[in-house]
């Protein structure tokens, strides 16, 4: 823990200049606080012109690849039989998972490999298909206008705290038929299961095993009341009655709950801020969006990509591949930098801009491709939609009136406070 | 040119043409008919072209292949049945002149 604290305050601020005089043999990438800067981009775009497929030898994460450019990305993404996924093998994030005793064994089968991969996500994908997202669309809409409408103008809140996490809580809470009172649990909850111990969430990995321990046990009791009560569309009822999932091991149900705590929440949370900070950043999109409020539709998933919130993904090789004129050894690990494909100007026009109205604004990389595509993507977009919707028809403008805060992550790109102030319509 | 039918889930119809050797996805997003997404830019790789194949045509267009990529994506799709494909996977050839493709409710 201490490691992170020191990093952050020994490094100073990098510019281009900076960035282009390092030996590329000694850019790392996974850095957190080159996130937390938000700094990062200048070394994606630097390893994206001149080391696409680049091999770091040393870091606080071991040894790892760095795939920077969208079409490897997709290569590796659309090929899990070479890129595993698996847990044992170190899992999904560049920072291993069952790495040490002190780290929970969470198995969740975004971090497994078919056939067993299949049958898990089958269970629950019902759950968030179209036709369920329908009926919640409705529920949805009401509570986000209800915290919209509970929000003073004309003077400055955190629009992370008051708006996002609430928006995103309220619709977690929604999907998992969650008692109302209790619902700031699901934010700890996910917070805790991606926070860095000493990093101000947590304390230490022991105290992360505890709090999700409480909440695998919060959780095993709800599950027992649905257990042979088929009825309902939610996550808890649809996993205690389905074969593939009703009689997972704790660890694997531990696993697979906070799966869909964090994926439907930081991931949403980030996208709702980001929004307003990208519409704060190119003005002219958002005098676009005010003309003509149809936008929302391709807006919606420029945010996400623009956002991109979730940096990484993780593969491990497991046999000797080329990758982008490079050999990754069987072993070896492999990330996936979303962030810096979705930033590739060589198949994305004017990559770095937040542009409302492009033509193929789903064509980009913050779902990942392949069989672990975000299974809530469609949910993602539903919420931003109607985030937005809302939005325009209170507020004329949400104006940043400060610098955002950061995350201190190589995972979940995260926003933890954005000052504004709304000016009514 | 290969000319094909495409069948809305609320029954309208949408009659498209397009260069042999092209995929029913690309004919679909071309021609602006409603409800493929195609996200992944037609590589096999979201399943956001699923459609299923009219019953007169499917054995000509061939069912999914056992373990391919496009079966393991299509599993996970709303609806999917014995018939349905993924549309970026169904390329042209004039022999598929005249095809219908029905148009699921939803892509996901």
């Amino acid at each position: 823990m201490e490691t992170v604290v020191l990093e952050h305050l020994a490094s100073e601020a990098d510019t281009a200049e900076t960035v282009a005089a390092i030996p590329l043999a000694e850019i790392d990438v996974a850095r957190p606080s080159l996130f937390q800067k938000d700094t990062v981009g200048l070394f994606f775009a630097r390893l994206r012109r001149e080391d696409p497929v680049h091999y770091c030898s040393e870091s606080r994460f071991g040894p790892y690849w760095s795939v920077t450019k969208f079409n490897d990305i997709m290569a590796v993404d659309t090929n899990h039989k070479v890129f595993s996924s698996e847990a044992k093998l170190g899992g999904i994030a560049v920072d291993d998972m069952h790495r040490d005793q002190s780290n929970l064994e969470l198995e969740m089968f975004i971090a497994m490999d078919p056939p067993k991969h299949d049958a898990q996500r089958k269970a629950v994908t019902p759950a968030i298909a179209p036709s369920n997202l329908l009926l919640l669309e409705p529920v949805i809409r009401e509570r986000a206008a209800a915290i919209l409408d509970a929000l003073p103008v004309d003077e400055e809140i955190d629009w992370v705290q008051r708006v996002s996490v609430e928006l995103t809580t309220m619709t977690l809470a929604t999907l998992f038929d969650f008692p109302w009172e209790e619902r700031a649990k699901l934010s700890r909850w996910s917070d805790v299961t991606t926070a860095i111990p000493g990093a101000g969430i947590v304390g230490s990995y022991e105290q992360r095993r505890k709090e999700l321990i409480e909440c695998a046990m919060y959780f095993k009791g709800r599950w027992e009341q649905r257990i042979d009560r088929p009825e309902g569309n939610d996550l808890i009822t649809m996993m205690a009655n389905s074969p593939a999932t009703r009689d997972m091991p704790f660890f694997e149900f531990l696993g697979n709950l906070l799966l869909l705590i964090v994926g439907g929440n930081d991931t949403t949370r980030n996208s709702i801020s980001g929004g307003v900070l990208a519409l704060n950043r190119y003005p002219d999109q958002y005098r676009k969006l005010r003309e003509d409020p149809s936008l929302i539709g391709s807006m919606v998933p420029e945010i996400i990509r623009w956002q991109t919130p979730l940096s990484h993904m993780r593969r491990t090789a497991i046999e000797d591949v080329e990758l982008g004129g490079k050999l990754i050894r069987k072993g070896e690990k492999v990330i996936m930098w979303y962030l810096s494909g979705n930033r590739d100007e060589t198949v994305i026009d004017r990559a770095e801009d937040f542009v409302i109205d492009r033509p193929n604004p789903r064509h980009h990389l913050s779902f990942g491709f392949g069989i672990h595509r975000c299974m809530g993507n469609r949910l993602a977009e539903l919420q931003l939609r109607i985030v937005w919707e809302e939005i325009q028809k209170r507020f004329s403008f949400v104006e940043v009136v400060g610098e955002p805060e950061r995350l201190l992550s190589n995972l979940v790109r995260g926003i933890t406070r954005l000052p504004v102030k709304l000016h009514a319509r | 040119m290969v000319k094909l039918t495409f069948l809305g889930p609320d029954g309208r119809t949408y009659p498209v043409e397009i260069e042999a050797g092209r995929s029913a996805r690309d004919a679909a997003l071309f021609n602006d008919v409603p409800g493929i997404d195609g996200d992944c830019g037609g590589v096999c790789a979201c399943a956001t072209c699923h459609i299923h194949v009219d019953p007169a045509w499917i054995d000509r267009v061939g069912r999914l292949a056992d373990g391919s990529m496009e079966a393991e994506l299509l599993q996970f799709a709303e609806g999917a049945t014995s018939d349905s494909r993924l549309a970026c996977q169904i390329e042209l050839e004039p022999d598929l002149d005249g095809l219908v493709l029905h148009v699921p409710a939803q892509q996901y």
